[in-house]
């Protein structure tokens, strides 16, 4: 590991003038992934602004009925908030899903939606990635690619975006409040994240020194009936082939509204709007799911090694929009 | 850096810390408690597992500098004197231990399920234990030791050891992480 200075941010001013005036610096949540990177030499920062304990640490109602989660939530804590199991059930069953208990004790809201990919060439300074060294090549695109994007994806990068919660955040809408030097803004968290195209070196449209403060979610009630499906290799502790965070509002055996995002599937977390679009109105039957299943997955574009996430992926739509409509209507 | 931290109810102080060092080398290296184990240093094997504030946590991804003015309980704090604590007894008994390099970081996580859950069901003890591999023993005398654990009461026997809440943090007080529950369908 190559040596590094550390500092404890005083407060977040400070943290964010800290890191956006020195190039090779980086804040420091929990560090559940890079503190690996450090490890690994996929990230080598010559100082860390520990922001972990700065007060973002509260659940808080906002104006409008929404919530408001602070950057440094950890997950666990998240995960079993009375308001978000009873509100956003779908933001639960994915923070659930992710990672060990170990790891959600000390992992930051914050920190999760701004982990990296797991793509094995990413990981390994041995080999040519774009994401890593840009313009040094794609090692998965015709390497091992079993895990990787089947839409959105460019001959530059084809890597998934690995975090369960950014998915049901981007379900649901959700707002990131974002300090800058240049002051605050807000991104929705589907303009948070990028495709690869020519430049897969940045995950966010974030700049610099930017620095997560709190994800707002919406007060949409119809999130009180969502959930999350997870589809991997093993039962626990692994990383989605695909995943399926939906909310629906059913009356009368019509889709009224309805919201579904996909993981595992592009650089991004999958917002499924087509998907969406043909649900609204439809009868809320396994064919009407199917369909719009495959009105989203259309655009898909399958590697080598990675076809069957097609099926997967409109499976899955199928089975969790089926598990939410088919519980007694609220 | 300066580090104040207390382990096993001991503050102790250690002088001229790297701040990016982990904690893990923290209480292996400079503190003399070699129990927590250094294997996969990435945070997916287990065997490092300490409590930190009354929480399981993997100490190869805590940075020293992080763990200043907290709490650590490491797997030397778990026995009372010689006397082995009913969780690592259970894992003597239950033949649960073969080369032994992930066992200290299992015996952490069993004390902390059983904490919580008194008598958990297999699906619970897979799920909690889901973050600690083991490449010896194929996990069922592992599943035989935790069972064994908890019908002596083996969560009941410290929880004043346990912060009883985490102050300062949301959802202080409410159910803890108990793992995903699709696991158990």
């Amino acid at each position: 590991m190559i040596p590094f200075d550390y500092q404890r941010a005083e407060d977040t001013r400070s943290a964010v003038a800290t890191v956006t005036a020195r190039p090779g610096a980086a804040f420091l949540g929990a560090g559940t992934n890079l503190v690996d990177h450090l490890k690994l030499g996929v990230a080598a920062p010559d100082l860390l602004v520990d922001v972990s304990h700065l007060p973002f640490d509260m659940i808080e109602p906002l104006a409008g009925g929404g919530v408001r989660i602070g950057a440094t939530v950890r997950n666990s804590d998240l995960a079993v908030d009375p308001v978000i199991r009873q509100r956003y059930p779908m933001v639960s069953a994915a923070l659930l899903s992710g990672a060990s208990g170990q790891l959600r004790n000390v992992a930051t809201t914050a920190g999760n939606l701004m982990q990296r990919t797991r793509c094995p060439y990413f990981q390994d300074v041995t080999t040519p990635c774009n994401k890593r060294r840009p313009g040094s090549g794609c090692s998965a695109l015709e390497g091992y690619h079993r895990d990787h994007a089947i839409l959105g994806a460019s001959r530059h990068c084809v890597a998934v975006h690995p975090s369960d919660l950014a998915v049901a955040l981007t379900a649901l809408g959700a707002v990131v409040q974002v300090e800058g030097v240049k002051g605050a803004r807000s991104i929705p968290i589907i303009d948070l994240y990028r495709l690869p195209d020519d430049a897969p070196q940045h995950d966010t449209v974030l700049e610099h020194g930017e620095l997560i403060t709190a994800v707002d979610l919406p007060a949409l009630p119809m999130a009180t009936r969502s959930t999350y499906r997870k589809v991997r290799d093993r039962a626990s502790y692994a990383f989605a082939l695909v995943s399926v965070a939906a909310a629906v509002d059913v009356e009368r055996g019509t889709v009224r509204d309805v919201r579904v995002a996909l993981g595992g599937v592009a650089h991004k977390p999958w917002r499924a709007r087509r998907a969406e679009e043909a649900l609204r109105g439809a009868p809320a039957t396994d064919d009407a799911f199917r369909a719009a299943a495959e009105a989203e997955l259309a655009g898909a574009r399958p590697l080598r090694d990675n076809a069957f996430k097609v099926p997967m992926a409109r499976n899955t739509i199928v089975a969790t929009l089926r598990e939410l409509t088919r519980r007694e209507e609220p | 850096m300066r580090v104040n931290v207390e382990v096993n109810g001991e503050q102790r102080t250690e002088d001229n810390v790297w701040e990016g060092e982990s904690l893990l080398s923290l209480l292996r290296d400079r503190l003399g408690l070699p129990g927590a184990k250094n294997a996969c240093e990435q945070g997916e094997c287990g065997s490092c597992t300490v409590y930190l504030d009354g929480v399981p946590v993997c100490a190869c991804l805590v940075a020293a500098g992080q763990a200043e003015g907290r709490s650590v309980r490491t797997v030397e704090g778990l026995a009372d004197g010689d006397a082995l604590h009913p969780v690592q007894q259970a894992f003597v008994e239950a033949g649960a231990v073969q080369c032994g390099f992930c066992t200290p970081g299992l015996l952490v996580a069993t004390h902390d399920l059983l904490s919580r859950v008194s008598h958990p069901s297999d699906g619970e003890i897979r799920e909690a234990l889901a973050g600690n591999l083991c490449r010896c023993t194929g996990y069922e005398h592992i599943l035989d030791a935790v069972r064994l654990a908890a019908t002596r009461g083996g969560g009941r026997r410290d929880q004043e050891w346990r912060s009883p809440d985490r102050a300062g943090r949301p959802g202080a007080g409410a159910p803890r992480d108990t793992g995903d529950p699709e696991c158990e369908r």
